[in-house]
């Protein structure tokens, strides 16, 4: 399936390649570099590529592309979601997924791709697994292996790759055994210019750390699990169970993962917690334009809304932009014409406010749209959808566990037409 | 090399780009600096050499991880290849692995060399150790060396009966890399697929179905026998496995079963209209016809549907495209739209996977609009989206549009059209094109919007706008004068060649409605015409001829002029419209009859151009594949069958019990080479033997046999719920599972009659319950039902067979062979896995009271339903009870 692996940096040097059948050459790659060149963006580089003898498919993470060299029919979501499998362990493993950890780590790169696909087809892509064959380099443990000589590969074959939970290691141990859960919510909206919702949706997620010690089996419920209208699971989850009793049943795996991600059905009003008051206009003739933006809070049940952070990507023509804000600082980019403004705390006393002058150059004609706005904002301790954890059990330890749950709300694509 | 024929394109291709990596360096453009780094190389390749050939672990660990970041940069480290080599055999296990990296690379270039390392392969291949099997056979098989084929084949033969899933599972990966090796292989490893496919690990299916689809995708027979235990373990497959399977078994379930569809209205309407049911005779006949025709799943079918349903839900975008373009493929259409929600949910992911399913939506929202309708919003365009998300989404938005959302829609279109990403205003304003063609109601509409658009600032916006209102305008011939004008008039600031070349084009179609501005617009691109572009020149020609031939007291002079300087253009495109203008409407002498018919030629009534969605032609590529992304043929695509008309024998899909295979193992050797005849006999025979359980009934088994038929689907169901019960006992250990086995075995004999009537009535119940509604899984349905059931019909078959034979000696054996052949019935093939819930509460209720039994049972079920998804041990579940029942709210 997957013939080679080339990654790519910014500028277009391949600093790594790994083989799985035979060797293909680099100068396929141009036929990468053509398209990116075509593409101007790099958001607009199409993940699939046709050449003559091979297909490129490439993802793009953490200012890497991930190409990758096919030879025969596949279906493209298996590699790109794969080439997405690699780019989170090598996050997993390294803490980040940047060009110098790769090149810094680079045997162990090599090791895990190895294991992770024979023959082009994947092997093993469980970060628990994975963990187990080769351990993550620690400063401790490459102190260790350089005085004793042992190394970061494991010998004997994983528990978990046998069994029918191959997310789960055997022989899991804590001395304090938590479970957290974050029930994490993101309002994705468009806003028109004059303050109504075009469209507004919930997408959350519940990402756990589990540290428990052998294998426990936890049940977690739902005070409204009616809420959740389309759900995607994490493997461990027994899906029948969800299905009779809306009641999430699993085996965890160890360590950080990401339980399931659910979309809060349509039906439901979403609230939009900020509104946006704002002033942009461009004088016909003259090299100026005003630009004037309020935000304020809204319905935000008692709870603070933080970290609000606002980008604009101003048209093409503005050569300046000179404003001053009651709050926070603002920067602009003449080069790429991005003006973020960042807020932080909203208090409903005294509403941030940036207001100024536009430069244009002149000569240019008076742009034709408004910029959108697009917002950044956190609230803590709340979901905005409502929903709410009920209890958590567990099943098949003795041990009393430490259970915690914390909500909390962001913007996902938040934008205001103007 | 002796498959060099056979597979010519792959080599050739190879060798192709061996050859030009051979020439990479010596092309390098930075030659002096390349030098230089060669040879700092070659010193540090000595000390490399040096380092691997000490003593020390460490050193050499140290030259191998040096050895492999060359690799990793693509540099040559291939000279190292006898030091290296030598190292193999090392004890430490990281040495070991970056040999085998290390060899996988350059082995195929030091073939002599890499001989040497076969031996510890051998060796290794024999190891207790299961992951050093497993991985001495994928270096094994990954190094390509032509000269060890008959060493892999009889590696690969041995591991394919290795007691580790996980070493068969690198069997099954070798067999595609000994394929690619040497395509002559392939009956042997035939085989070996065969054999593995019959595995029953979760590990190996995924796998063993990829090196059947790459080395005999066309061996469809070899499914047959697999095809439920594969849809069952379904679920419990890693993910990548999941993929694989699915698209494997789409392609198998488009031979095997008929359509779903109903013929006649494959795209409109789904419901049945009852009121036409009996207006005239003829039509009645007719559907009286289809009524009897009236189309019932194979339960396999319904089977493949209802496994692959759980799995929409999986986080892995690829499974979830898989099962959507499965039920696009296979579902009926009224149940293909469960599959939207979780194809929308995936536009949350990454860029590339939006692209893709973006791709696929626009493709189904083409022929089934009614799917994507609720989701519209969805489709919604964000100025943050990348270019090509954002047409992708447009294309959609487009599809779906309808009489009632179209007012929605323009009204958000024209937010787009003002988007500073003008390739994706010029877009919106073609969707605009489209809806305005598609929508009758809002042609006028969009076209005064289109027409309000040409006094934009923006001349790609402008340009847009000019040819899509031409396309319009020729749709609608009525009314045009006021625009066309207002089109002159902007023809002076246009210079977008596509735009102008419309605008001389809708004018001289137009141009008796026209009289006073045509013959001026001529004079002034005549004065222009030599700094035109070729596409307006030949639009200016047109134009002139029309004219010409329209108003020639005119332009007549005007015309001439304009044809003299086409004569001397550099374009031979343009001197060849010249030459063809002037013979057909200049008369003279020698020009024939058809300049008599020039006007009819150049003013004939055109048909309007059709705006059609570039994603019409994808379609019949299968949805999710390489080849549909691509809009063409990828290599090693496999087209997707039409449906049979007839489906193929559904007999195929049964297992014989190994029981019954030992019995008639000569029978059955002959049958299974295939004499079609004689297979639906021996099948039936097969099936009477296996339900009814009778040995006695042979000479009956004609006469039966379409009672048999009709069983048959039932069984297949029953078989199906009770086959969801075997995923629990997969999770059992080995020896875990021969206790429960005898155990559960003399629980049967000891089974008293009060409780087995107890259990029918449940059955009966729950069967009522579940029969209502077929598509509830088989959740709720734990094994113990099944086996009741089983009780139940192998009870009133044995009524039967009595009545039939009349004699109740006969009953007798057959009671006592029930044992052994219920299983075989409805567990499939997997024989020694045996459900593990009906002995946690059969003989709880044998030794308990029956209040206390009743709730027991209960608790086994919702137990069992844990257990269906996830797999749990019986211990765990047993556990499970205890704790329930003695203190219900234990936990926190």
């Amino acid at each position: 399936m997957i013939h080679s692996l080339f990654l790519i940096n910014c500028s277009g040097d391949i600093f790594l390649e790994k083989h799985w059948k035979s060797v293909v050459s680099q100068s396929v790659c141009d036929y990468f570099f053509e398209a990116q060149e075509k593409a101007v963006d790099v958001e607009n580089v199409p993940p699939v590529i046709s050449t003559p003898h091979h297909y490129l498919i490439s993802i793009y993470r953490d200012k890497i592309f991930f190409v990758s060299v096919i030879q025969t029919e596949v279906p493209p979501l298996f590699v790109i979601e794969f080439l997405h499998r690699v780019a989170d362990t090598f996050q997993d493993y390294f803490g980040e997924c940047s060009e110098t950890s790769i090149k810094d780590n680079v045997v162990i790169v090599y090791e895990l791709l190895e294991e992770m696909l024979d023959n082009g087809f994947p092997l093993a892509t469980e970060s628990n697994i994975l963990k187990e064959l080769i351990k993550p380099p620690t400063i401790l443990r490459s102190v260790v292996n350089s005085i004793t000589g042992s190394s970061n590969v494991g010998d004997t074959l994983p528990t978990g790759q046998l069994s029918n939970i191959p997310w789960r290691r055997a022989g899991v141990k804590y001395t304090n055994n938590e479970a957290y859960f974050d029930v994490i919510e993101e309002i994705d909206a468009i806003i028109d210019k004059s303050g109504s919702t075009v469209f507004a949706e919930i997408q959350g997620v519940i990402d756990s750390c589990i540290k428990l010690s052998g294998m426990p089996d936890l049940s977690l419920s739902f005070m409204n699990p009616r809420l959740l209208d389309d759900v995607s699971f994490h493997p461990c989850i027994r899906f029948k169970r969800w299905e009779s009793e809306r009641v999430l049943s699993f085996i965890p795996p160890d360590g950080n993962f990401r339980l399931i991600s659910y979309r809060v059905s349509s039906q439901n009003l979403v609230a939009i917690p900020v509104y946006v008051k704002h002033m942009i206009s461009f004088k016909e003739n003259s090299s100026s334009g005003r630009f004037d933006v309020t935000i304020g809070p809204k319905q935000n049940m008692g709870k603070t809304v933080e970290g609000v952070v606002m980008t604009v990507h101003m048209p093409k023509a503005v050569l300046n932009m000179n404003l001053t804000s009651t709050q926070g600082n603002y920067t602009f980019d003449p080069v790429t014409k991005v003006l973020t403004w960042d807020i932080g705390k909203i208090t409903p006393q005294k509403l941030p406010n940036l207001k100024g002058i536009v430069n244009l150059q002149s000569g240019a004609p008076k742009p034709e749209e408004n910029p959108s706005l697009n917002i950044q904002f956190k609230i803590q301790q709340l979901a905005i959808s409502g929903l709410k954890v009920n209890r958590l059990d567990m099943y098949g330890e003795k041990y009393k566990p430490f259970k915690g749950v914390k909500y909390i709300t962001k913007a996902g694509k938040f934008q205001v037409r103007t | 090399m002796a498959g060099n024929g056979l597979s010519y394109s792959e080599q050739g291709g190879e060798a192709a780009l061996e050859l030009a990596q051979e020439a990479a360096p010596t092309t390098a453009p930075s030659a002096p600096a390349a030098f230089g780094l060669f040879s700092s190389d070659t010193k540090k390749n000595e000390d490399l050499k040096q380092m691997l050939e000490s003593s020390k672990d460490s050193a050499k660990l140290d030259a191998m991880k040096r050895i492999v970041g060359m690799i990793a940069k693509g540099k040559n480290a291939s000279e190292l290849f006898p030091a290296v080599v030598k190292n193999v055999a090392s004890k430490n296990i990281e040495i070991k692995k970056l040999v085998y990296v290390y060899l996988m690379r350059y082995a195929e270039e030091q073939q002599d060399l890499a001989l040497l390392s076969i031996s510890t392969f051998q060796r290794a291949l024999k190891d207790p150790n299961q992951l050093i099997r497993a991985s001495a056979l994928r270096v094994l098989s990954s190094i390509r060396v032509p000269i060890i084929v008959p060493i892999m084949m009889l590696a690969i033969k041995e591991a394919s009966s290795d007691l580790s899933p996980y070493v068969r599972k690198n069997a099954a990966h070798a067999i595609q890399k000994l394929y690619s090796l040497d395509p002559e292989q392939k009956e042997m490893l035939i085989e070996v697929i065969e054999k593995l496919l019959k595995d029953r690990s979760t590990l190996v299916a995924g796998s063993v179905v990829m090196a059947f689809e790459e080395v005999c995708p066309d061996r469809i027979d070899l499914i047959h026998k697999n095809y439920r235990k594969l849809c069952t373990l379904l679920v419990d497959v890693e993910e990548w496995g999941q993929v694989v399977i699915i698209h494997m078994l789409t392609r198998y379930a488009r031979t095997q079963f008929v359509s779903p569809w109903k013929k006649d209205d494959d795209d409109v309407v789904e419901e049945y209209n009852e009121n036409n049911f009996y207006e005239s005779d003829e039509e009645q006949k007719e559907k009286d016809w289809k009524v009897k025709k009236t189309y019932v799943m194979d339960p396999d079918h319904r089977l493949l549907l209802r496994n692959t349903k759980p799995l929409l839900q999986s986080r892995n975008a690829a499974v979830v495209m898989a099962v959507a373009q499965l039920y696009w493929h296979l579902a009926p259409k009224s149940e293909a739209g469960i599959v939207s929600k979780s194809l929308v949910r995936l536009l949350r992911s990454n860029r590339e996977v939006q692209y893709i399913v973006l791709q696929n939506i626009a493709t189904m929202s083409i022929q089934r609009k009614g799917m994507f309708e609720p989701y519209l919003k969805s489709f919604y365009v964000r100025s943050t989206d990348p270019t090509m998300i954002k047409t992708l989404k447009l294309e959609i938005l487009t599809n779906l549009a309808n009489e009632a959302n179209i007012s929605t829609l323009l009204r958000e279109f024209q937010t787009y059209v003002k988007s500073q990403d003008k390739q994706f205003a010029a877009a919106t304003i073609q969707a605009i094109g489209r809806c305005a063609t598609n929508i009758t109601e809002v042609t006028d509409t969009c076209l005064s919007g289109l027409v309000c658009l040409l006094s934009n600032r923006d001349e790609i916006v402008v340009a847009e706008s000019v040819v899509v209102i031409k396309k319009l305008l020729q749709t609608q011939p009525s009314y045009h004068g006021e625009i066309i004008k207002h089109m002159a008039k902007l023809l002076d600031n246009i210079t977008v060649p596509v735009a102008r070349a419309s605008i001389l084009w809708l004018i001289g179609e137009y141009c008796e409605r026209v009289p006073k501005i045509a013959p001026d617009v001529l004079r002034k691109t005549a004065k222009s015409f030599t700094n035109e572009d070729d596409l307006v020149k030949l639009q200016i020609l047109n134009l002139g001829a029309k004219l010409y031939l329209t108003n020639s007291k005119q332009t007549k002079l005007l015309t001439q002029y304009v044809l003299n300087l086409g004569k001397y253009d550099q374009s031979y495109d343009i001197r060849d419209r010249t030459r063809f203008i002037r013979q057909l409407i200049v008369p003279n002498e020698k020009s024939g009859a058809l300049s008599k018919y020039a006007k009819k030629i150049f003013l004939a009534q055109k048909p309007a151009p059709l705006l059609e969605s570039p994603f019409k032609a994808r379609d019949h590529f299968q949805l999710g594949t390489l080849s549909h992304t691509l809009n063409s043929r990828a290599a090693g695509y496999l087209e997707l069958s039409d449906w049979p008309e007839v489906a193929p024998d559904p007999a195929l899909r049964n297992v014989e019990a190994p029981e019954a295979a030992k019995e008639w193992t000569v029978f059955l050797g002959k049958t299974k080479k295939g004499k079609p005849t004689e297979k639906f006999y021996s099948e039936s025979e097969e099936e009477e033997d296996e339900s009814a359980s009778t040995s006695a009934t042979e000479s009956e088994s004609g006469s039966e046999s379409e009672k048999e038929d009709k069983e048959e689907g039932s069984s297949d169901e029953s078989s199906g719920s009770s086959s969801s019960s075997e995923e629990s006992s997969d999770s059992e250990s080995e020896s875990k599972e021969s206790t429960v086995k005898k155990t559960s075995r003399t629980a049967e004999k000891s089974d008293s009659e009060d409780i087995k009537k107890k259990a029918k009535r449940i059955t009966k119940k729950r069967n009522t319950s579940s029969s209502s509604d077929s598509e509830s899984s088989s959740s709720e349905e734990s094994s113990s039902d099944s086996k009741s059931e089983s009780d139940l019909r192998s009870d009133s078959e044995s009524g039967k067979s009595g009545r039939a034979t009349s004699s109740k000696k006969e009953e007798k054996p057959i009671q006592d062979r029930k044992a052994p052949n219920k299983k075989d019935v409805f567990l499939l093939d997997l024989d020694d896995f045996y459900p593990v819930t009906s002995p946690l509460s059969v003989p709880a209720a044998a030794v308990l009271s029956p209040s206390l039994a009743a709730d027991l049972e209960g608790l086994s079920l919702s137990g069992s339903s844990v257990i269906d998804v996830c797999l749990l041990s019986s211990e765990l579940l047993q556990f499970n009870c205890k704790i329930a029942a003695s203190h219900p709210s234990e936990g926190s």
